[in-house]
């Protein structure tokens, strides 16, 4: 009798066992096709960008690609310069970063290490809400707002100019780059700042001196989102920074920056398989590629500053 | 008897100290000797901690915190905690050590020079003289004059913490506030810093809380047995240990307490 309960308590145990079992393998694989589904995007867009691309340099010579100062693939004397585009992108980029990096990092640190706690909760909604506002708002905001404003200053500045549309997209991007910055910022142990005032040290001093470089891996990871946010924006330089190809660096000046000029080629009617048509591959992996680039190089400043306290 | 002919550093006077509501002091009076080492002792949560925060004005940075009362400092016989006076000021004069080493994301040299750097010594010559003096006061030297350019991580837990007193030394303290200085080290690094307060107090004035009562006893002068908030018995190391005035204190020190 004791025995038969003891068996019968066994395998409703290894029932109920079984069934957590096979309930924890069922969430695993469920995460796993998650993941999954990520990776299988991720390569399937590589994927498309190589084959469409290699496409592209069968007809046009990688080296031509490269050297060619000029970028008019729809002139019969067709060049595929891809400096011209990645010129507008460099500077315009340029531009956005040196409004959104010093900016956000000044309202991390202020966010972070002075200001009180109810002005924080009340300031950072609306920062974040800056993130929020679609691009093809604030590229208007720039075309029919800021460098009107700007004309005003400058009577030379043609309507269509990387400046504004550099200086809008800045506004954009601060709040990537200063969230992010404020969470590491926030996340240094208060034992450091201790250590800090008990030298003697002002708040300044201490925001600057010792909590920056404490959290200085998670602000590099703020900046590299927000360089891999510049340098991706589309919306707001389609509409602001004019859309024709101008090897330049001069802010004041329009230009097309490799995206502009992919929503312009996608847009139109080229027949699909023109070389036209295929530079908007070779214009895509080439901005993948730089994106890439730059996060490789956030991940290895990352691993050599990364926080130790 | 000793007490008398010895000068008083600081003086705590009817100090009370509230977090918000809670009041974490009540009416501590105390002297702390010069160039003596004061111990204070007593059960986890007494307020050792707090009543050593309120020397250097730790309490202000944040918010809801009251003192009431005075501590002197001695020569000028400054009120430390009176309004006029500007916390960094106070911690200027006043070093702090750390329970667990704190050292900053920096080299091991920029962290001892970082006291110099915040009190604007601009002499490049200064600086370094002052970092290897300090390092040697700290008994470092010989251990990091390799790597005084590479992080303070790199360095052990013991190490570490004798850099921070080095960091702490560097700036020429009046008084040094050493909360539990040793709780995360082992007993090697332990005796190297026990050996290094005992050396420090010909020229620094010590205040050291500690939950060990043995290292009381070797490297205090003076102790001070804390409970809940209140100061029971004061008093000379030894005679405090061999004979204690308070039925409490002996309780404690002998380990029935509770
Ligand atoms: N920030 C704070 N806010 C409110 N109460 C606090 C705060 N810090 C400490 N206390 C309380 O004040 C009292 C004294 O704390 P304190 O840290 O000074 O004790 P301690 O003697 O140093 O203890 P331990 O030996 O565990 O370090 C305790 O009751 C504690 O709960
Ligand atoms: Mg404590």
């Amino acid at each position: 009798m004791a025995k038969a309960t003891a068996a019968l308590h066994g395998t409703a145990y290894l029932a109920s066992r079984r069934a957590r079992h096979i309930r924890e393998r069922l969430i695993e694989v469920l995460l796993f096709f998650a993941a999954l589904i990520s990776v299988v995007t991720t390569v399937a867009i590589v994927y498309v960008l190589v084959k469409e691309s290699v496409v592209f340099f069968e007809q046009v010579p990688l080296r031509d690609f490269l050297t060619d100062r000029q970028w008019t693939p729809l002139f019969d004397d067709a060049h595929f310069g891809i400096v011209v585009l990645l010129s507008g992108t460099l500077t315009s980029s340029f531009v956005a970063l040196a409004v959104a990096i010093p900016l956000g990092t000044i309202i991390a640190i202020y966010l972070s290490e002075f200001a009180p706690y109810r002005l924080r909760e009340m300031v950072k909604p609306v920062l974040e809400m800056l993130g929020g506002v679609p691009t093809i708002v604030y590229g208007y905001f720039a075309l029919l707002f800021v460098t009107p404003l700007l004309q005003k200053v400058m009577p030379g500045l043609p309507g269509f100019n990387l400046l504004s549309a550099g200086l809008v997209m800045g506004i954009m991007i601060i709040p990537y780059v200063s969230s992010i910055s404020e969470d590491a910022m926030r996340a240094v142990p208060m034992a450091l700042r201790e250590g800090s005032y008990a030298m003697g040290a002002t708040r300044f001093q201490t925001a600057t001196r010792v909590v920056v470089p404490a959290a200085f891996s998670g602000i590099a990871s703020a900046y590299i989102l927000g360089i891999s946010r510049a340098v991706g924006e589309t919306m707001i330089l389609a509409v602001a920074g004019g859309m024709q190809p101008n090897l330049t660096f001069n802010p004041l000046e329009p230009a097309a920056t490799i995206t502009a000029y992919i929503v312009q080629v996608a847009l139109g009617d080229l027949p699909h398989g023109s070389v036209g048509y295929q530079t908007i591959f070779a214009a895509g992996l080439t901005l993948m590629l730089f994106t890439l680039a730059c996060n490789l190089a956030g991940h290895v400043l990352r691993k050599r500053f990364r926080e130790a306290y | 008897m000793m007490e008398q002919l010895l000068a008083t550093k600081a003086e705590a006077r009817s100090l009370s100290f509230y977090y918000g509501d809670f009041q974490a002091l009540k009416g501590i009076s105390m002297p702390v000797h010069e160039r003596q080492v004061t111990a204070l002792i007593g059960p986890s949560g007494c307020g050792k901690s707090t009543f050593l925060r309120c020397f250097n004005r730790m309490h202000d940075l944040y918010p809801g915190n009251r003192y009431d009362g005075q501590i002197i400092l001695q020569p000028d016989n400054t009120d430390l905690l009176a309004r006029s006076i500007d916390p960094i000021d106070v911690r200027m004069r006043i070093g702090m050590v750390f329970q667990k080493p704190n050292p900053f994301p920096k080299t091991v040299f920029e962290n001892v020079a970082y006291g110099l750097r915040v009190r604007g010594e601009r002499s490049r010559r200064a600086v370094e003289e002052k970092v290897e003096q300090a390092l040697h006061d700290a008994a470092l030297w010989d251990e990091v004059k390799e790597r005084l350019h590479q992080p303070a991580y790199n360095l052990s837990g013991g190490q570490q913490q004798r850099l921070c007193i080095a960091r702490a030394l560097a700036t020429d303290p009046e008084l040094l506030l050493f909360d539990e200085p040793t709780s995360a080290l082992d007993p090697i690094a332990t005796a190297s810093i026990e050996e290094l307060m005992h050396d420090l107090k010909k020229r620094v004035t010590i205040l050291i809380v500690t939950h060990n009562m043995q290292q009381a006893a070797r490297v205090s002068d003076f102790t001070a047995y804390m409970y809940l908030g209140e100061l029971v018995e004061f008093g000379v190391t030894d005679e405090l240990f061999i004979k204690p005035q308070k039925k409490q204190t002996e309780d404690y020190i002998t380990g029935r307490f509770g």
